[in-house]
């Protein structure tokens, strides 16, 4: 049953993936993005990581999608279509990945994981403890910083996105 | 774990997903669209990191961690990158990657 549900996810994830970078209509490129991200939200449920595929779902599906969704509403006409490159560049691209995709697999499958079988569940309650831990192998350290990084960030989208107040400021 | 799916399929799909992302920044001229390709990439590298934490160190925590900081710096690598966007329309009218060249007025 879970091979089954996997196999599908894997389908439509990669089907998806092609139609995003392939397609030449911006909100229907974003919205297949948004397909691929609630697979992998999917994969996160399907090995047991419940609290990653809850993050997954809220901040990827959720907030960058209508984000992103915002933008090209506010910077694209709707029946617009995108410039494509040339189709030699194309196929150099492609050719270029598949080579990739054929070192990176090879590479892959002639190394040997020793993969423990297990069945453990992991709880948000192990994480939140983890994360906030001070002992060795705590991460309190990182997460403090990551907070620092998300307030810069959003102080500065907000001055960045209303920039033409202060080059008039700049020009009087 | 997933019965029945060893962690040579799931890397083998992370791995045609990240191509994909690569394939989509090389080949799309447009600043939205290349964020796109940006995001599949990265969510890519995130499922290697959870997958090889589950499947070869069970008992230990670091890859969740991991995944959770590079989901925190892309989002707000997205916030950033929008507003730049947004901000580049208002100057200059377009947001294709031709078009930009000068960073500041």
């Amino acid at each position: 049953m879970e091979r089954i549900i996997f196999y599908i996810l894997a389908l439509t994830m990669i089907v998806f993936a092609i139609a995003a970078v392939r397609s030449r209509k911006m909100l229907r490129s974003v919205i297949y993005l948004l397909f691929v991200l609630v697979g992998i939200a999917g994969i996160f449920f399907l090995i047991d990581y419940n609290f990653l595929a809850a993050i997954q779902l809220t901040v990827y599906a959720g907030g960058i999608i209508v984000l992103m969704i915002f933008s090209v509403l506010l910077v694209h006409h709707i029946e617009l279509k995108l410039e494509v490159a040339k189709p030699i560049r194309q196929l150099v691209t492609a050719i270029a990945c598949l080579v990739g995709i054929g070192v990176v697999l090879s590479t892959i499958y002639t190394h040997e994981f020793n993969v423990i079988e297990n069945n453990i569940t992991t709880t948000t309650t192990d994480i939140g403890s983890k994360l906030l831990s001070y002992e060795t192998g705590g991460f309190i350290l990182p997460f403090e910083v990551i907070s620092v990084v998300l307030l810069a960030a959003m102080i500065g989208a907000i001055v960045i996105a209303k920039g033409k107040k202060l080059t008039n400021k700049n020009e009087d | 774990m997933i019965e029945g799916i060893s962690i040579y399929e799931i890397l083998t799909l992370t791995t045609i997903i990240f191509f994909i992302g690569v394939y989509g920044f090389l080949t799309r001229k447009n600043l939205i669209s290349i964020l796109i390709s940006v995001e599949i990439i990265l969510n890519a590298s995130v499922v290697n990191f959870v997958v090889i934490n589950k499947y070869l160190y069970p008992d230990m925590l670091q890859g969740v961690f991991f995944s959770i900081f590079i989901i925190a710096i892309a989002a707000a690598e997205t916030a950033l990158a929008i507003s730049i966007i947004i901000n580049l329309y208002r100057q200059i009218g377009s947001v294709e990657v031709k078009d930009t060249e000068v960073m500041k007025y």
